[in-house]
């Protein structure tokens, strides 16, 4: 029985993208594969316990999924004497790009981030059909209600057919736009994992946090050459490593300077080390989420605040402004020059900001914190209160509310 | 497959001579290519007159059907494979006429 349990959760999660894509690809309908794929699983969930795990779960899958896709698709064209001719393009001619490996879960997990979708689609549909997630795990993820969550699936799944939104890996020239949108919804899922902005969520939800990083290292194991690939893995394991410490036992938001840096996870900090050194020794110009991770490098190298190399967090920052010249970028190095230069300087820098990032609590945050440093009691408690107003986490709350409560 | 490229604008002004000009050749291009199918601008919304013959007498109504700050202006069909290849020539088609696009297939009838 525990064996069948076992078996059965780790095929969903090593085969369930795999029996989405293959499908896809042989019927080219993404609602016909996604439903046989569910209902093989189901058979599994009943069958495996009975009859004992077949030899091969994967193939068995594939199998089982592909007579129930037939059976579907023969229950339909007996109903409607026309077959519909919308239907997904199957590109069997592109070439791959150069360092891609030739799988059908690259083309499913390219088709569900498509930019004519919105984010939040994309967001969905990934979960759903390269995770394997359920619609109402999904519409718990991001607080809506199961049937909005399935109509918001159902209704991509149909532009994507009506559209013809084709099934492949772009070709080689589109492959860095097209890439940082499928990295942007992974580090969307992974950070609505970390920091979650519900009132009624958990501060943080492993869930969410642990899929992500699933889905990037599947990214990673099918585009094993691209750096920025290789960046957010590190950004996400280095990120992760501290979830532990991040929140305390009151639930309240624990500051990087109060973290017990012992109870941090050595071996994701180990492995994500490990990826930063091998894209610094690539000698490669690092983007956005390779900058993010050797920033997170540098922090979980370190063994207290004032041990930190604030000089190095600063340059890096420098570097990613080049690419980002965004004032949240600004204000995180500001932030990094205020541990470096002192408070002052940095308030001076973070002041210049203030009509780009009025709505940002985070910009009150730091500048309470400036404040507070700076003996400036009364405009800290301000700038929290601020603050406050904004975010979203319930922890985050819970710590500005006690440090803007130490002020008085 | 077909798709429809409408052409949205806040304003009436005619294209520019530079615009006029784009367009050109963007069409050459279309055509060149096998994607062109028809191509055309409209005379401004105040122009239109919304036409119901569903009962027994016509109805005509003086005006566009739906009053808005962004019309229609002109638009594009074109013959692609698949919405990428659709979606790189909707950027030029847009760049080209210097206005926002709304790019929406057609339906594929069934046989």
């Amino acid at each position: 029985m525990t064996d069948a349990r076992e078996a059965l959760t780790r095929t969903h999660h090593g085969e369930w993208a795999r029996v989405v894509a293959a499908l896809t690809r042989r019927f080219g309908d993404l609602d016909i594969a996604e439903e046989a794929a569910a209902a093989a699983f189901a058979i599994a969930v009943e069958r495996w316990p009975v009859d004992g795990v077949p030899p091969n779960p994967g193939a068995w899958l594939t199998t089982t999924a592909t007579r129930k896709a037939i059976d579907r698709i023969r229950r339909e064209n007996k109903r409607e004497t026309k077959q519909g001719e919308a239907q997904m393009m199957i590109d069997h001619e592109s070439p791959e790009p150069p360092g891609a490996i030739d799988d059908d879960r690259l083309r499913l997990i390219f088709t569900c981030c498509h930019p004519a979708l919105a984010m939040e689609t994309r967001v969905a549909l990934t979960l759903r059909m390269v995770g394997g997630l359920t619609l109402r795990e999904i519409a718990r993820a991001f607080l809506v209600q199961d049937a909005a969550m399935g109509q918001r699936i159902t209704r991509a799944k149909a532009k994507i057919k009506a559209a013809r939104i084709p099934y492949r890996v772009p070709a080689a020239e589109d492959i860095p736009a097209r890439l940082s949108g499928v990295l942007a919804v992974l580090y969307l899922v992974f950070n609505e994992g970390y920091l979650a902005t519900g009132p009624d969520t958990k501060p943080v939800r492993h869930d969410l946090t642990a899929e992500a990083i699933r889905l990037t290292r599947l990214v990673r194991a099918l585009m094993p050459e691209d750096g920025e690939v290789i960046g957010l893995l590190a950004l996400m394991l280095l990120t992760e490593a501290r979830r532990s410490t991040r929140v305390s036992a009151r639930g309240e938001l624990v500051a990087l300077e109060e973290q017990d840096r012992g109870a941090w996870n050595a071996d994701r900090i180990a492995e994500g080390h490990e990826l930063v050194r091998d894209r610094l020794a690539a000698g490669v110009a690092p983007g956005r989420y390779q900058i993010l991770a050797a920033i997170s490098a540098v922090h979980t190298s370190a063994c207290n605040m004032r041990d930190t190399d604030w000089s190095q967090i600063v340059a890096l920052y420098d570097q990613l402004a080049r690419l980002d010249p965004s004032p949240i970028v600004a204000l995180n190095r500001a932030i990094a020059v205020g541990e470096l230069e002192g408070p002052g300087v940095a308030l001076a820098v973070v002041d210049r900001l203030e009509h780009r990032l009025a709505g940002y609590h985070p910009f009150h945050a730091a500048r309470a914190e400036l404040l507070r440093r700076l003996g400036r009691s009364q405009e800290s408690s301000a700038a929290y209160d601020r603050a406050i107003q904004l975010a979203g986490n319930t922890a985050e709350i819970a710590y500005l509310t006690r440090r803007r409560d130490q002020l008085r | 497959m077909q798709y429809v490229l409408s052409v949205i604008a806040d304003h009436t002004e005619l294209a520019t001579a530079g615009e006029m000009a784009a367009i050109d050749t963007f069409n050459e291009r279309l055509r060149a290519q096998g994607y062109w199918v028809y191509a055309n601008g409209l005379a401004e919304p105040s122009t239109a007159t919304v036409v119901d013959g569903r009962g027994e007498e016509p109805v005509f109504t003086d005006g566009p059907f739906l009053e808005s700050k962004e019309f229609l202006v002109g638009f594009w069909i074109i013959e692609a494979p698949n919405l990428d290849v659709a979606l790189k020539l909707a950027v030029e088609g847009s760049k080209a006429c210097n206005r926002k696009l709304e790019l929406r297939p057609a339906l594929v009838l069934e046989e």
